[in-house]
């Protein structure tokens, strides 16, 4: 009986109680940035090291320089679970406090579709690095989202021109077998057009192999895989597909040096299952993995000498660990731009926005910051929010990544046109028109 | 005392079938509805309506939906995801085609459609029944997406591959695209749900519920006097699906803005039946309360630590709100097992005496 | 019209043909990924057998299963020493869980029951995460995941143990159930739970053995499953390929979770290999649901389910 007073009286406390959001009056010399992460659920593995990523550099500003030019970064963790629903929470929950988020990074594809209608009503600049809608590439259909440093199309791209190099020259690419396996998702199938015409141009044979989420059980593909025998494959896979597709092909003696992950396919988690059949598998990625930059002893010295972190101290220099780095030096380098045109104090997201679209990162300031060498120097304009990065390719070699080439250009000239034309596409949805950038500073 | 129904007298037929015949009941029905309708939409913030009251109201109608067709037809079926699926899609490949129709009536055709398409799956079930029938429900499920991933058509060729909600007004008021504010969104979701609720209500009193509620009881015996199972069983499907499409099409247009079809995936069908048992099968309004259970105690659970100023690290937070909410779960069914809208009656019946023990 | 035909029908049949070892990989691939979901399967159809419960958290158990024995083994115990734990725990597990959530929900409808698991499968998904954290974990039990040629076909060592261990297991279960007391004992229980306690069947003492013996099940298909992928989350999405196996074979028949489980993965693996090209591929999931409810349409219950007799 008194059990279900209890429970009753627990009901009535929520009904009263449910979502009353704290809320906290924005300090004088404070900018807030939401993190959104996936530390628990079905992409912990992934979304953890990159969340400890973006944590640790942001604190380190805070600790080593006070901020970024005196203005203390305020970072509120937020979980998905890489989940839509939870995603739209946080992003409504947080998208007001503390004086207002500077920027959002939504961490997922899904989310990020629900953010980019949502960014310019609210005014919230959306950063998806590398991941969400390529077509909101193209600034003058999207000008509170931005892509770079590349995008999954470019990314593509360059792949195949690195295969290209590998085989002797991109015309010896005629004939040879190239598998794409997918997640069966949109995310998976973004590299799809893009590895289609290119096979039409170069006139290589393109297998396009779906895998359905979540990826557990690959037999099926693999077998297909051994029967093609491609001379090489390519995947666009997420989470578990990852450690088993690297299983499987490990399984099969496929040739792992000839086997190329994207960059969400190639972290530490997607090879340890395999242990060492996964050895010489490759990764495309647009940042050096490992910690022989200054950033990472700084990180160390005024974030875990301190006791500020939140992961583990051995887990620094990990492939996504350094994603969430570079996500940050993006972030806190464009707030840098921004103070520099309107002055060092807590700014505006109009001001925010100005000072994405109009970053200008290169070798000396990467030198300066103490990455230097760590990712390829970018030019944001208002026309180009990708950057239209270059891509390197990285190696498993049993204990960790290695880059094994130099910075690899993508194809401009297929990539831009197609993203042009699916930005008119998806902007006109939307009810949106194209600004003039000629028009504007 | 308060609560008692002595002194009200029926001189009709049409008055004592009446859906609330207790005075205190139209009045406290009433004022919900008006707070629900006047004061909500002033009083709460975009947080709330957008993460908390637009869901709940969309998930109420799914979940009412699912409850007609298990709760009262005794179907158990996992495909209300697939479900929603069509009606989401359907909305949006009507609403590209004739962009001239108003967007309230895309819904309703969208919701016919799925109804078609739950009367194809509705099918087996005239074979198969209990446990059985909900996996082969997921048969759809599966199938739904599969579809919908694979055929680009449904998404009108989209290079990302997502359905986006375009923006369309009703009476010159913008109700869905990135434009529409949270009290519109949320008023047009109430209404809504308040005219299905009311319109599954009177099914459910009538000829149609009775005749489900027979073959969920006793399905030989049923047919035996005369109901027929494959008429009754078909049309739960087919008005369940209707339900559920017009969530789905909700879901997208008044939610999400934008959706693929992991937004379908089989962890929403599990959620509203979850919404459905817990609320109380065979009740309409613990569709309601199911819906409320499911969307508001996770939300809840996750803002408890702010209230109370701990600063949990988040997936030690995420972690223990699971457990609490598992736990939760068992506790509700151990004190309750027929749901939260037995409690309700129970509550109902207790007000009845009060302040009498018996 | 004609041509889509012959792409549907005749197309496939011939690519099978032309090449009969590759078709022998895809099956022996098929049966060995069918034992792999019959492994799973088993659990729920044991606690079905004897408690009428439908165990939605079995997935989880798995992975709960998997995570213990992978973390103890982190920490630096040896294997066995680290199977006998996990046992151990498993077992507390099944006694915790009798105790706290089917004792006070006797004789309630299934759908309750059902519902009560969920709950449990939400909490040990937290608690698990908890306790264990949520990286990806190696499982390494001493069998290489590396394949060798027999008569020009590839076979892969680490499914051909599951697939061994996956018969031995069901054996075991078979002979259990018909020969021992407690097997008879646990039949009686999932006959009918009253006239079971009328003749003096300790209820709540099967319930704890029956618990246990599927915390073991999950054990065995918690390291086959994660030695394939690694131990994490995704381990507990496994339980849905099972369900096609579950219907197919019957929710109550042991020797049906097998043969379910054969045809399940024989059908979705060549479905996949020879018309998956067809439509663009990745119908595997859909179809193995497709199979068993196509099953389903001649034997309601599945092909060794117990037939419902229906009175009216």
């Amino acid at each position: 009986m008194t059990l279900r007073r209890v429970m009753i009286a627990l009901l009535a406390a929520i009904v009263i109680a449910a979502p009353a959001a704290g809320t906290v009056s924005a300090q004088a010399k404070e900018m807030f940035v939401p993190s959104t992460v996936y530390r628990t659920g079905p992409y912990a593995p992934s979304g953890t090291p990159f969340a400890n990523g973006l944590w640790d550099y942001l604190t380190m500003l805070n600790e080593r320089d006070g901020g970024i030019n005196g203005v203390r970064l305020v970072v509120e963790e937020c979980e998905t679970q890489y989940d839509t629903k939870q995603g739209v929470e946080c992003y409504e929950r947080l998208k007001g406090k503390n004086g207002g988020a500077m920027v959002f990074n939504p961490l997922s594809t899904g989310i990020t579709y629900q953010l980019i209608p949502k960014a310019a009503v609210d005014k919230i600049v959306v950063h998806s690095m590398g991941y969400g809608m390529t077509a909101a590439s193209d600034g003058r259909w999207f000008p509170w989202v931005f892509t770079f440093p590349t995008t999954y199309w470019s990314q593509a791209s360059s792949v195949i021109r690195y295969i290209g190099q590998q085989e002797g020259g991109l015309d010896k690419l005629k004939g040879k077998k190239i598998v794409h396996i997918y997640h069966n998702s949109p995310y998976g199938k973004e590299a799809n057009p893009t590895l289609e015409e290119l096979s039409h141009k170069y006139g290589f044979e393109l297998t396009l192999l779906a895998v359905d989420h979540p990826g557990q059980e690959q037999k099926a593909t693999w077998l297909q895989v051994r029967r093609i025998n491609p001379a090489w494959v390519y995947m666009s896979g997420w989470g578990v597909m990852n450690q088993v597709a690297v299983k499987e092909a490990a399984a099969i003696n496929f040739p792992m040096d000839h086997f190329i992950g994207n960059w969400w396919s190639a972290s530490e988690a997607d090879v340890i299952p395999a242990g060492d059949g996964a050895k010489g598998y490759k990764g495309a990625t647009f940042h050096a993995p490992g910690t022989n930059f200054k950033v990472h002893a700084d990180i160390v010295k005024f974030v875990y000498d301190r006791g500020k972190n939140i992961g583990p101290k051995d887990k620094i220099g990990e492939a996504l660990y350094n994603r969430g780095v570079v996500n940050a030096m993006y972030m806190t380098e464009a707030f840098r731009t921004a103070m520099a045109k309107y002055g060092n104090k807590p700014l505006t997201t109009e001001q925010v926005r100005w000072g994405y679209e109009h970053l200008n990162l290169t070798e000396a300031r990467l030198d300066q910051i103490g990455l230097k060498g760590f990712t390829h120097p970018v030019k944001v304009t208002c026309e180009d929010h990708e950057g239209s990065g270059p891509v390197l390719i990285q190696q498993w070699d049993g204990k960790k990544w290695n880059v094994v080439s130099d910075w690899i250009q993508p194809m401009r000239e297929v990539v831009r046109p197609k993203l042009e034309a699916a930005a008119v596409e998806e902007g006109k949805k939307l009810g949106y028109t194209m600004r003039d950038c000629s028009k504007e500073n | 005392m308060i609560y008692r129904e002595a002194g009200q007298f029926k001189s009709t037929y049409a008055s004592d079938q009446a859906l609330f015949p207790i005075r205190q009941d139209r009045v406290v029905v009433g004022l919900a509805v008006a707070a629900a309708v006047i004061a909500v939409p002033l009083v709460a913030d975009e947080y709330w309506l957008q993460a908390v009251l637009i869901p709940f109201l969309i998930y109420a109608l799914a979940a009412l939906g699912l409850n007609l067709l298990t709760g009262y037809a005794g179907q158990v079926s996992l495909g209300t995801g697939g479900f929603m699926a069509v009606g989401g899609y359907a909305a949006f490949k009507l609403t590209s085609a004739f962009p001239g129709m108003n967007v309230l009536v895309a819904f309703l055709l969208a919701g016919l459609v799925t109804a078609l398409v739950g009367l194809v799956f509705g099918l087996p079930s005239l074979r198969i029944k209990g446990f059985y029938l909900a996996v082969a429900t997921l048969a759809a499920q599966f199938f739904l997406l599969w579809l919908f991933n694979k055929v680009a058509w449904f998404t009108d060729y989209a290079s990302s591959g997502t359905i986006t909600a375009p923006p369309r007004t009703v009476a010159s008021i913008m109700v869905t695209g990135p434009a529409a504010t949270a009290p519109v969104r949320y008023l047009t979701a109430l209404a809504f749900v308040a005219l299905f609720a009311l319109v599954a209500k009177n099914l459910v009193r009538g000829r149609v519920g009775r005749s489900w509620m027979a073959i969920r009881d006793r399905d030989i015996a049923a047919e035996i006097i005369g109901v027929r199972p494959l008429r009754t069983k078909l049309l739960a499907f087919a008005i369940s699906s209707f339900f559920c499409g017009v969530a789905g099409a909700e879901y997208v247009f008044l939610y999400l803005g934008s959706a693929e079809t992991q937004a379908f995936d089989i962890n929403v069908s599990f959620l509203v039946l979850f919404m459905v048992i817990i609320g109380g099968l065979g009740s309409i309004l613990g569709s309601f309360l199911g819906a409320a259970f499911i969307v508001m105690v996770p939300i809840f659970l996750t803002n408890v630590p702010h209230l109370l100023g701990l600063a949990m690290p988040v997936a030690l937070q995420k972690q223990i709100e699971l457990m609490v909410f598992g736990g939760l779960i068992i506790a509700f069914l151990i004190v309750e097992p027929h749901g939260l809208a037995r409690l309700w009656q129970i509550a109902k019946e207790k007000l009845r005496l009060w302040p009498f023990p018996y | 019209m004609l041509e889509l035909l012959y792409g549907v029908l005749v197309g496939p049949v011939k690519d099978m043909a032309s090449s009969p070892t590759f078709l022998a990989e895809v099956v022996i691939g098929g049966l060995a990924a069918g034992l792999m979901y019959s492994l799973v399967a088993l659990g729920f159809v044991l606690i079905y057998k004897a408690s009428g419960v439908f165990n939605f958290a079995q997935g989880v158990m798995v992975l709960f299963a998997a995570l213990t024995l992978v973390g103890l083994m982190e920490r630096g115990a040896p294997l066995v020493l680290a199977l006998l734990v996990t046992m151990a725990v498993m077992g507390a597990l099944a006694f915790a869980i009798e105790r706290v959530v089917l004792r006070p929900l006797v004789n309630q409808e299934q759908i309750i029951l059902f519902m009560a698991t969920i709950g449990l499968n939400f909490f040990l998904e937290g608690f698990g995460e908890l306790v264990w954290g949520s990286n990806v974990k190696k499982l390494d039990v001493g069998i290489p995941d590396s394949s060798f040629v027999v008569w020009g076909v590839q076979v892969n060592r680490l499914e051909l143990t599951a697939a061994i261990t996956a018969a031995v297991l069901v054996a075991a279960m078979a002979v259990f159930f018909q020969r021992t007391r407690i097997g008879r004992a646990l039949r009686a229980v999932a006959d009918d739970h009253e006239a079971a306690l009328s003749i003096g069947i300790p209820l709540n003492t099967i319930w704890v053995v029956v618990w246990s013996a599927a915390g073991l099940v999950a054990i065995v298909a918690g390291i086959m499953w994660g030695a394939k992928s690694g131990v994490q989350f995704s381990l507990s999405l496994i339980a849905l390929k099972a369900l096609p196996v579950l219907i197919l074979g019957g929710f109550t028949s042991v020797p049906g979770a097998i043969v379910g489980g054969l045809i399940i993965g024989v059908g979705e693996k060549i479905a996949e290999v020879y018309w998956g090209p067809l439509v663009g591929g990745a119908i595997e999931n859909w179809f193995a649901y497709v199979l068993a409810l196509a099953f389903l349409l001649f034997r309601p219950q599945g092909l060794f389910g117990e037939r419902i007799i229906e009175r009216v």
